[in-house]
C-alpha cells in the first residue's frame, strides 16, 4: 500500500510538473500492472541549456498509455548513457525492466536539431550477462532525425510510438488528437469547441458559440470535425476543415439534427434527423446531401456509428422499451439487438478491430462505461466514475477516453480496454465533455 | 391593439397580485408580455405610507382571465425521469398558456425540451424533443394552431441546475414556454 503511495507521488511529479498541458493527467488506477521499462534522459550535446526535453514525453506517453511503468532516474544502471556503444549490460544486471530507451540532441545548423535514439532488449541482455553480447541481438530499433524546434514533443511522440509497437505489437497511439467540448456557463459565448494533442497540449480552439455545440465526430483522414452546433437557435450538423478552417452546413432539417459520424471512407455521414416526427438514423453524402433513411420505429433511434467495414451500423434504440444497442445491416435493413444485460445500454461505438464494442451501461442506476465483446456477448463494466457517457476509442484500440463528473463537474477520464487503468484529466475552468479520439495523424 | 389590452390587464392584475398571496415563481421567469413584474413593488410604499383601495367587481370570466394571467408567468412545467407525458399538476399552467395562445392566434412560442444530465447526450437530445413535443399536443389539443408554435430540443445542454444531484436534475427535466 505504502508502496503504491509512493509510486503514485512520483507519477504525480513526473506528469504534473509540465503545467503547459490544458488537461493534467491524474492516474487513479493500474500503476501496479505496467511493465517496467527504463528510460535514460537524452543527452543534450549543445552549448547552453537544453531546448524541450524529448525523453520526458516518452516517459509520460508510456506511463498514460498503462502498459509502461518508466523506472525513475536513481533506479537506472546507467545515466548519461545516450547509445548503445555505451551500454554496460552488467551495470543493468540487478535492473528489472524489459527495455531500456536512450537517445541524444545535438544543434544540427540553424534551429535544426539531430535526435538519435537507441532501444536496447534488457532482458535479453541479461540473460548473455557475462556471455558474449551481439549487438544487432540486442538492438530492437535506433534511429536519427534532423527535426525543427517546433517539432520536438511531435518527435517523442513518434519516439514513444515506436517503442510501444517494438514491445506490444501494437501500433502506439501517441500522434493523435482529440477534439471536446469546453463550457463555461459564466462567459458570454459559453461553448467552445476545442481541439488538442492526445495529452493536453497544444490546445486550439475551433469555434465558439453561445449556443450550445455537441458531437464532435473525426473524419478517417483526421482533417475535419462533423459537429452539432445551436448557432442559429436550432439544432445543425456541420463539417470543419481544422486546418483551411472552411466549414459546410450538412443539414438543417425541421427537428433533430444530430450525433454525426463518418464511414469509414469518409463520404458519408450516419447521423439522427427527426423530420419524420420521431428521431431515426439516416445515412447522408457529404458531397450531395443525398439521404437515405436506415430506421423505421416509431421509437427514439439515435447515436448511429460504424462497424469498422462500413456495412453496418451501431445504434441506440428504444424499440424494446428502454435504450439498448441494435446493429442493422445497411444492405439489407435487417436489425440485430446486441445488448440485454443491464437496464440501459447507449451510445456505443465499435473497437477498430471489430471485435467488441464500448458504451454506456446504466445497472442499478449508476451509469458507467463497459464493453461487450461482439463473439461471446461477455460484457465487463470498466470504470466506476459518476455520470459516464460518450466514450470514445483510441485508434489503436487500447484505450477510452470518455465524459465524467468528478467533485460536481463535467471532467474527461481515460479507461484501458482492460478496464486497469485509470485516470482523470481535469482541466481549470469550465465543463470539459464529449471527447472525441482522432484516427492516426 | 394587442399589447395595449396586455398592458391594461397588467395594470388590472398588478394591484390585486400585491393584495393576494403571490404565487412563488423563479427569479429568471418573464411575464408574456416580456417585462418583469414582481408583486412586491405596489406593495407598501416607500415612505411608509399604505395605500388602501377595494377590489373591484370582476366577472367569473375576468376572474378566470386574471387568474390565467397570474399562471402564465409561469413557464417551465417539470417531468419524471425519462417520462414525456404532462403530470397533472401543470395542466392548469398549459391551460392559461393554451387560452392565451387560442386567443391570440398571431402570437407564436418556441418549446424548449429539456433532459437532465443522466444517459448521453445525444440520447437525452431525443429525449427533449419527446418533451417538447407532448406539451406541444397538449396545447394543439386546446386548439393551438401548429403554426403558432415551434419546437426545439437541449437535451442536457442547458441545465438550469449544476449540482448534479437529484434535486437539481428534477429542476433540469423541463419544458420552457418562451413567447
Amino acid at each position: 500500500m505504502k508502496r503504491i503511495a509512493k509510486s503514485l507521488i512520483c507519477l504525480l511529479a513526473v506528469l504534473v510538473l509540465p503545467a503547459k498541458a490544458a488537461l493534467d493527467i491524474v492516474i487513479t488506477e493500474g500503476v501496479d500492472a505496467a511493465r517496467p521499462i527504463a528510460v535514460v534522459p537524452f543527452v543534450w550535446q549543445g552549448a547552453g541549456p537544453a531546448p524541450e526535453s524529448i525523453s520526458d514525453v516518452v516517459m509520460s506517453d508510456l506511463t498514460r498509455s498503462g502498459t509502461f511503468k518508466p523506472l525513475d532516474e536513481l533506479s537506472l544502471g546507467q545515466r548519461a548513457i545516450s547509445k548503445m556503444d555505451e551500454f554496460n549490460a552488467a551495470a543493468w544486471k540487478n535492473v528489472s525492466a524489459e527495455a531500456v530507451v536512450m537517445g541524444y540532441v545535438k544543434p544540427y545548423g540553424a534551429g535544426k536539431y539531430l535526435v538519435s535514439f537507441d532501444l536496447v532488449d534488457l532482458v535479453k541482455a541479461q540473460m548473455q550477462s557475462g556471455g558474449p553480447q551481439s549487438r544487432s541481438e540486442l538492438l530492437l530499433d535506433s534511429r536519427e532525425t534532423v527535426i525543427s524546434e517546433a517539432q520536438f514533443r511531435q518527435y517523442a511522440h513518434r519516439i514513444s510510438d515506436i517503442v510501444y509497437e517494438k514491445l506490444t505489437g501494437i501500433r502506439g497511439a501517441f500522434l493523435t488528437r482529440i477534439a471536446y467540448v469546453v463550457v463555461n456557463h459564466q462567459e458570454k459565448n459559453p461553448y467552445r469547441l476545442m481541439i488538442a494533442d492526445y495529452d493536453g497540449y497544444n490546445e486550439q480552439m475551433l469555434l465558439r458559440s453561445p449556443e450550445p455545440l455537441m458531437s464532435p465526430a473525426w473524419s478517417p483522414d483526421g482533417r475535419k470535425l462533423a459537429y452539432v452546433s445551436f448557432e442559429n437557435k436550432k439544432a445543425e450538423v456541420f463539417v470543419q476543415d481544422i486546418y483551411s478552417q472552411s466549414r459546410t452546413k450538412v443539414t438543417s432539417f425541421p427537428g433533430i439534427n444530430g450525433s454525426p459520424s463518418f464511414s469509414p471512407d469518409g463520404s458519408k455521414l450516419a447521423l439522427t434527423l427527426s423530420r419524420d416526427g420521431q428521431p431515426e438514423v439516416y445515412v447522408v453524402e457529404i458531397a450531395t446531401g443525398a439521404l437515405k433513411r436506415i430506421t423505421n420505429h416509431y421509437a427514439i433511434d439515435t447515436e448511429a456509428t460504424w462497424f469498422p467495414d462500413g456495412k453496418s451500423l451501431l445504434f441506440t434504440s428504444e424499440r424494446g422499451g428502454r435504450p439498448q444497442l441494435y446493429q442493422v445491416e445497411l444492405a439489407s435493413g435487417k436489425v440485430t439487438r446486441l445488448t440485454f444485460e443491464g437496464e440501459w445500454n447507449l451510445g456505443g461505438t465499435v473497437t477498430p478491430d471489430g471485435r467488441s464494442m464500448i458504451f454506456v451501461n446504466r445497472t442499478n442506476g449508476k451509469y458507467n462505461i463497459a464493453r461487450m465483446d461482439l463473439q461471446t456477448r461477455f460484457m465487463q463494466v470498466l470504470t466506476s466514475t459518476r455520470l459516464d457517457e460518450s466514450p470514445s476509442v483510441a485508434p489503436n484500440g487500447t484505450m477510452v477516453i470518455y465524459g465524467t463528473t468528478y467533485n460536481g463537474k463535467q471532467v474527461l477520464a481515460a479507461v484501458s480496454v482492460d478496464g486497469r487503468f485509470k485516470a482523470r484529466l481535469p482541466v481549470g475552468q469550465g465543463e470539459v465533455k464529449s471527447p472525441a479520439w482522432s484516427p492516426f495523424l | 391593439m394587442d399589447l395595449n389590452k396586455l398592458f391594461k390587464a397588467i395594470v388590472i392584475a398588478a394591484p390585486l397580485l400585491a393584495l393576494g398571496a403571490c404565487s412563488s415563481t423563479s427569479e429568471s421567469e418573464t411575464d408574456a408580455s416580456g417585462s418583469t413584474t414582481s408583486g412586491s413593488e405596489y406593495g407598501s410604499g416607500a415612505g411608509g405610507v399604505e395605500i388602501g383601495g377595494a377590489n373591484p367587481v370582476l366577472s367569473p370570466e375576468e376572474q378566470q382571465r386574471l387568474k390565467f394571467q397570474e399562471l402564465r408567468k409561469e413557464h417551465i412545467i417539470y417531468f419524471d425521469f425519462d417520462r414525456s407525458e404532462v403530470q397533472t399538476e401543470f395542466a392548469e399552467i398549459l391551460e392559461a398558456h393554451g387560452t392565451y395562445l387560442v386567443e391570440h392566434p398571431n402570437v407564436r412560442v418556441l418549446i424548449e425540451g429539456h433532459a437532465d444530465e443522466r444517459g448521453t447526450p445525444e440520447y437525452n437530445i431525443a429525449l427533449g424533443e419527446r418533451r417538447a413535443k407532448a406539451v406541444a399536443k397538449y396545447l394543439q389539443g386546446m386548439g393551438v394552431l401548429p403554426s403558432q408554435m415551434s419546437i426545439v430540443s437541449y437535451g442536457e445542454e442547458k441545465p438550469l441546475d449544476m449540482s448534479h444531484t437529484d434535486e437539481g436534475f428534477a429542476k433540469n427535466r423541463r419544458a420552457v414556454l418562451v413567447y
